[in-house]
C-alpha cells in the first residue's frame, strides 16, 4: 500500500475525476488509516508499505503497479514446470526467508502520461526488493492488477479503457497460464477490478452491464457462482474489494441485498468508508497490490 | 474492393475474441475470409488466426480495421514498402522485387497503392510526388526511378475460385487431347460473349498456321462480328493472309483445293513486295489493293493489330515492329481493358503475351501440339484453358457456336 500523503485530484482521466470536486485531504488520509488498520489488526494482513512521492498523486492505487506473478504454492502444481528453467537462479522450492525475494513483477504500462510517471518509480522499487522485474511491449498499455485477476489458474484480463487487447498474449507466455481477454463496455467501469471481484475458487461479485455479451458469457462459463451486482451497488464500487480468506473488505453502503448475498455464502463483510477515493475512482481494492 | 489481412493471437477461443472480430466484421458490413488458424491443444497454448478482411472501399475499411485493431487483430503489414533509386539507366536495384500477374498492392506511406499494368517478372516503380505505383519491365527503368524492393509492404491477392462452375474453372487441369471439345468451345462462345457485354476486350494472338490450315475465314469473321478486339501476330500471319487475299494461295499451296500451285513459293514474297510498295498495310487496303483476309478485316473494321518482327522473317512487310522492345512496348499498349486472350497457333507471340497479361484475364490456348499447349498453361497463367485442336477445326466451331 502508499500512504495517501500526496493524493488529491490532479487530472481528470476517467469520468469520475473531477478537478472541480477535489478530495479533502485530512479525510482522506483518516480512510485511509481506518483501511490499512482493518487490514493490519483485524485481519492480520502483512502489509509493505511504497514510500509516496509528490508529483504522482495517484500512486496510491498501488493495484495498478503492475502484477505480480503468482508462486506456484499459490495456486497449485500448473505452473511448476515453468519456474524451473526460466529462472532457476531466483525460484527455491520454498518462499525465501522475508517472503519476498525471488519473485517477479510485471510492471505496468500505463496508458496516460500522468500516470507514467509512476512506472520508473515502481520500477526502483520492487528491484530494491528484490523481484525479478518483467517488462512488456512498450507498444502495448497494461495496468497491472487493474486489469487483470486471477480466477483459479485463468487470468481475466480486461481490455479497451487501460490496457490493450494484445498485451494478454503476452501475460500469458510469461505466466503460462490461461488469459482470457474480455472488453470492458461501460467507461465508468475503466478496469477489471471495478466491476469483477473474484471470492473465491467458485463465487465472484460481477456487474454485468460493464461487459457486452461476449464477456459476459466468458464470465458465466468462467465463474460457477457469478453474484451480479446492481448498478447502484456498482457505482459505490462494492466490485472494487479486498478479500482475504472468507473477508471481503468493501466500500460501505452496499445494499441489503447484496450483504445477504455474500453472507448466505458465508463471506464476512468488513465495510469502510473510502469516499475520498472514490473521487478519483478508486476504492479498497485499488489501494492494495497483491504481494504472495 | 479493399482488403487487408489480419492476425488475432492469444487465447482467442475461449475469451470468444475471434467469434467477436469475425461478428465485428459482419454487423460492419465488411466480409472475412480465415485464411489459416491453428488452435492451442492445451489451455494454456495460444491459438491463432489469420483473416482476410474486404470491404467495398478502403474508408470503409479503414473503419473496420480501427475496430479490429481494438480487439487485437492487426493487420499482418505495417510498415512501408522499401523503396531504393535505380543507378543506372535499365538495371534495377540488386534487392528488387520481381512482380508475378496476380493483382498486387504496395504499402506507400501508410496507404495501399494498387500496382498499375501488373504483369509477371518485372518490377516496381513508385512515384512519390504522384502517389502511383506502376509496374515496369527491365529496360524501361530510368536512373533515379524509385524501385520496390524487398517484400515488406507488399500485397499480392491470389484469385479467388469462382462458386459457380463455369468454363475457367478447370484452372490448372491438365491439358489434353482426350477432352470433348464441342461443349468447351460452346462455353467458351458463352464467355466471350460476356465479356464483350462487360465491355472488356477480346484479345487474338494467332500464328500463320490459321492460314495454312484455311481458317483464316473463319478469323476474319470473327473480326468482321466484332468478337475481335485487338489482334497481336508476327510477320507470317500477316504475310500469309495477304498471299491467300492475292493468290489465293498460302506459302504457295491452294487453300481451296489444297495443291501445291506451280511457282507458288515465290507468292509470299510478291506479296511482301506489293505491300512495301504501297508503303503498307493499311495503304494497301485504302487503294483498294487489298480486298479480303484478316489483315484488311482488321483494317477495315478497325481492330488494332501489332505484328512484331523476328530473325527468320523474309520481308517483313512494313507494318512489322523489329525492335522486340518497342514491339512489347506496343502491345502493352493495348494490354489493359482485355478481358480475354485466345491464342491460336502460336509459341512465341503467345507467350510474349501471356507474359504480359495480369492474372486476372482469361486465356485460351489452342495448338495441335499438347507440348506447347502445356507450355503456355505452364506460364503461370491462372485462368487458362488449353485446347488441344487443330486450329481450323477450333475456328469453325467456334464460329458456328457464335454464328456471326
Amino acid at each position: 500500500m502508499c500512504r495517501p500523503t500526496h493524493y488529491r485530484i490532479a487530472y481528470e482521466i476517467n469520468p469520475w475525476m473531477s478537478l472541480k470536486r477535489q478530495s479533502n485531504h485530512a479525510r482522506a488520509v483518516a480512510q485511509w488509516n481506518r483501511l490499512y488498520q482493518l487490514l493490519t489488526r483485524e485481519l492480520g494482513v502483512r502489509v509493505r508499505l511504497f514510500p509516496p512521492r509528490p508529483g504522482v498523486p495517484d500512486l496510491v492505487f498501488t493495484a495498478n503497479a503492475g502484477l505480480v506473478e503468482p508462486h506456484r504454492h499459490a495456486r497449485g502444481t500448473s505452473t511448476t514446470t515453468f519456474h524451473v528453467g526460466r529462472h532457476p537462479a531466483h525460484v527455491k522450492d520454498s518462499p525465501a526467508p522475508g517472503g519476498m525475494t525471488g519473485r517477479t513483477i510485471i510492471r505496468s504500462n500505463f496508458r496516460h502520461p500522468e500516470r507514467q510517471l509512476e512506472e520508473l518509480i515502481i520500477e526502483r522499487y520492487f528491484k530494491r526488493a528484490g523481484f525479478r522485474i518483467v517488462r512488456l511491449s512498450s507498444r502495448y498499455d497494461f495496468e497491472g492488477e487493474g486489469d487483470a485477476l486471477w480466477m483459479r489458474d485463468t487470468l481475466l484480463f480486461g481490455f479497451r479503457f487501460r490496457s490493450d487487447e494484445p498485451a494478454h498474449e503476452e501475460l500469458a507466455r510469461i505466466l503460462q497460464a490461461r488469459v482470457l481477454p474480455v472488453e470492458l463496455a461501460d467507461r465508468r467501469f475503466y478496469h477489471l477490478d471495478t466491476c469483477f471481484c473474484p471470492l473465491d475458487a467458485r463465487t465472484a461479485l460481477w456487474f454485468p452491464g460493464a461487459f457486452d455479451r461476449y464477456g459476459r458469457k466468458v464470465i458465466e462459463s468462467l465463474v460457477a457462482d457469478p453474484i451480479s451486482v446492481s448498478e447502484a451497488d456498482a457505482t459505490r464500487f462494492v466490485c472494487n474489494a479486498i478479500t482475504i480468506g472468507g473477508a471481503v473488505v468493501m466500500q460501505t453502503g452496499g445494499s441489503a441485498r447484496l450483504q445477504r448475498q455474500l453472507a448466505r455464502r458465508g463471506f464476512r463483510l468488513h465495510p469502510v468508508d473510502l469516499s475520498e477515493f472514490l473521487k478519483a475512482g478508486g476504492s479498497a481494492k485499488c489501494l492494495v497490490l497483491r504481494l504472495t | 474492393m479493399a482488403s487487408e489481412i489480419v492476425q488475432v493471437r492469444g487465447h482467442i477461443i475461449d475469451s470468444l475474441i475471434l467469434p467477436k472480430v469475425l461478428d465485428e466484421v459482419m454487423d460492419l458490413k465488411g466480409t472475412f475470409e480465415i485464411l489459416d488458424i491453428a488452435i492451442g491443444k492445451r489451455k494454456t497454448d495460444p491459438s491463432s488466426a489469420r483473416l482476410r478482411i474486404q470491404a467495398a472501399s478502403s474508408r470503409h475499411l479503414d473503419q473496420i480495421l480501427k475496430r479490429l485493431a481494438r480487439l487485437g487483430a492487426m493487420p499482418l503489414h505495417l510498415t512501408d514498402v522499401h523503396l531504393v533509386r535505380a543507378t543506372k539507366d535499365g538495371v534495377f536495384p540488386p534487392a528488387f522485387y520481381s512482380t508475378t500477374n496476380l493483382p498486387t498492392e504496395v504499402r506507400f506511406r501508410g496507404r495501399w497503392l494498387k500496382v498499375r499494368n501488373i504483369e509477371m517478372d518485372c518490377g516496381i516503380v513508385v512515384n512519390p510526388s504522384s502517389g502511383e505505383a506502376r509496374c515496369r519491365p527491365m529496360a524501361s527503368i530510368r536512373k533515379s526511378d524509385w524501385v520496390v524492393c524487398g517484400s515488406e509492404g507488399i500485397k499480392v491477392t491470389p484469385l479467388e475460385r469462382t462458386r459457380q462452375p463455369e468454363v475457367f474453372q478447370f484452372m490448372g487441369s491438365a491439358v489434353s487431347s482426350e477432352k470433348p471439345k464441342t461443349q468447351l468451345i460452346q462455353r467458351l462462345a458463352r464467355e466471350m460473349r460476356a465479356i464483350r457485354r462487360a465491355g472488356e476486350k477480346i484479345l487474338v494472338v494467332a500464328g500463320p498456321a490459321v492460314v495454312h490450315t484455311g481458317s483464316g475465314p473463319y478469323l476474319e469473321r470473327l473480326i468482321k462480328a466484332g468478337f475481335v478486339h485487338v489482334l497481336f501476330a508476327g510477320n507470317g500471319l500477316a504475310t500469309h493472309d495477304i498471299e491467300s487475299a492475292l493468290y489465293g494461295t498460302s506459302l504457295g499451296v491452294r487453300l481451296d483445293r489444297g495443291e501445291a500451285v506451280k511457282d507458288g513459293h515465290d507468292h509470299h514474297m510478291r506479296a511482301i513486295n506489293t505491300i512495301r510498295n504501297l508503303g503498307g498495310i493499311r495503304q494497301a487496303v485504302r487503294r483498294r489493293a487489298l480486298k479480303r483476309g484478316i489483315m484488311h478485316a482488321c483494317v477495315r473494321y478497325r481492330v488494332p493489330f501489332v505484328l512484331c518482327g523476328s530473325i527468320r522473317d523474309d520481308g517483313p512487310l512494313p507494318d512489322v515492329i523489329t525492335d522486340t522492345l518497342k514491339a512489347q512496348d506496343e502491345m502493352r499498349k493495348h494490354i489493359p481493358g482485355v478481358g480475354l486472350a485466345l491464342m491460336i497457333a502460336s509459341t512465341l507471340h503467345a507467350i510474349a503475351a501471356g507474359n504480359m497479361l495480369p492474372a486476372t484475364v482469361k486465356t485460351v490456348c489452342v495448338d495441335i501440339n499438347p507440348a506447347v499447349v502445356t507450355k503456355l498453361a505452364d506460364r503461370g497463367t491462372f485462368q487458362g484453358i488449353g485446347i488441344v485442336s487443330d486450329s481450323e477445326s477450333f475456328l469453325r466451331e467456334l464460329c458456328s457456336a457464335l454464328h456471326p
